[in-house]
């Protein structure tokens, strides 16, 4: 079936897209990348370190995905903007995965500053990926600026909580054109097939998978939940009955 | 001498001194980097003509792990 995915103009084959934080080497996350066969993979940008050893930049080149760069840790829009102009000259991209926190507790979206931030960043050139929080209305707000995507949390990040309120992100999926992308929150393969289900466009996880006992498993998990979530939102499921009807028909049905 | 701050930490540096020069003598990565000078972004294309003053705090980042 062609179910093409495109996002800011490029078509992707995968509608997984993996954070990077919370492997414990960068050989798992190699193996856990490859496993979910995702195109879209995050990155964050942070002070050099010369005791570390580099190699990220390798590693997502030798797994041949494209870099979608991060401002988390950003609690202003100022500092946002200056941190996605900072990733454009340092990965030669244009893509942001736009992170505007607003408090260390629950990590969610601060909604004053990421509009401003998301307007400064559209007008700047950027192909602007917003993680938002799951209210439908400022999803539109983020989509009339023209973001590329909007990408509302299922619950904080890292939580594992999943999609906490499943009816709002139906009605982000009714509220704009552009791709919805459920953001943070996911917990299990499960959460990831929901979120398609409700009409997402893509998932994006880190934690679920980098911090799993067995992270190529679940990334493995995700890829298959993914991509039963989105054939199960198209293929027309039955509607909720509260009582039960036969799939044995009652005819011929023997008598005693 | 006059002394750069490179992301906090106190570091002598020549007078007049470029952003080019300075991450020349840093252990940093060969691509991937960006750098911002007292706050302000200095791109790769600004590196050899943006000359470091005494007192400047200068950013040195780099690609991490983070979703």
């Amino acid at each position: 079936m062609d179910d093409r995915f495109l996002l800011g103009g490029v078509e992707f084959g995968s509608r997984l897209i993996l954070g990077t934080g919370g492997a414990s080497s960068l050989h798992a996350l190699e193996q856990a990348l490859l496993a979910g066969g995702t195109e879209l993979v995050t990155v964050a940008l942070r002070r050099v370190d010369p005791s570390a050893h580099a190699g990220l930049l390798d590693v997502l080149e030798r797994c041949g995905v494209r870099l979608l760069p991060n401002t988390a840790g950003c609690y202003t829009a100022t500092d946002a903007v200056r941190t996605a102009h900072l990733a454009r000259d340092a990965f030669e991209t244009d893509w942001i995965k736009l992170e505007v926190i607003g408090d260390d507790r629950t990590l969610l979206p601060d909604a004053v500053e990421l509009l401003r931030a998301a307007e400064r960043l559209v007008g700047d050139g950027f192909t602007v990926l917003p993680y938002t929080t799951d209210d439908p209305v400022l999803a539109r707000r983020l989509a009339d600026l023209g973001c590329a995507a909007v990408m509302p949390a299922g619950s904080p990040i890292g939580s594992g909580l999943g999609v906490s309120n499943p009816h709002h992100i139906r009605l982000i999926r009714e509220a704009v054109r552009c791709p919805v992308i459920l953001d943070a929150g996911i917990g299990t393969a499960s959460d990831a097939a929901l979120a398609m289900e409700l009409g997402c466009d893509a998932v994006l996880l880190a934690s679920a998978v980098t911090r799993a006992a067995d992270p190529v498993a679940m990334a493995t998990a995700m890829r298959h939940a993914v991509l039963a979530g989105r054939l199960a939102a198209q293929a027309g499921r039955i509607p909720v009955r509260h009582h039960a009807l036969a799939s044995t028909p009652a005819d011929g049905l023997a008598t005693w | 001498m006059i002394t750069i701050l490179v992301n906090d930490v106190p570091r002598p540096a020549e007078r007049g001194g470029t952003v080019a020069e300075l991450l020349a003598g840093l252990a940093v990565p060969r691509r991937g980097v960006a750098v911002a000078v007292n706050g302000e972004v200095v791109r790769r294309a600004e590196w050899p003509e943006h000359h470091l003053a005494d007192g400047d705090r200068v950013e040195v980042l780099t690609a991490a792990q983070g979703g």
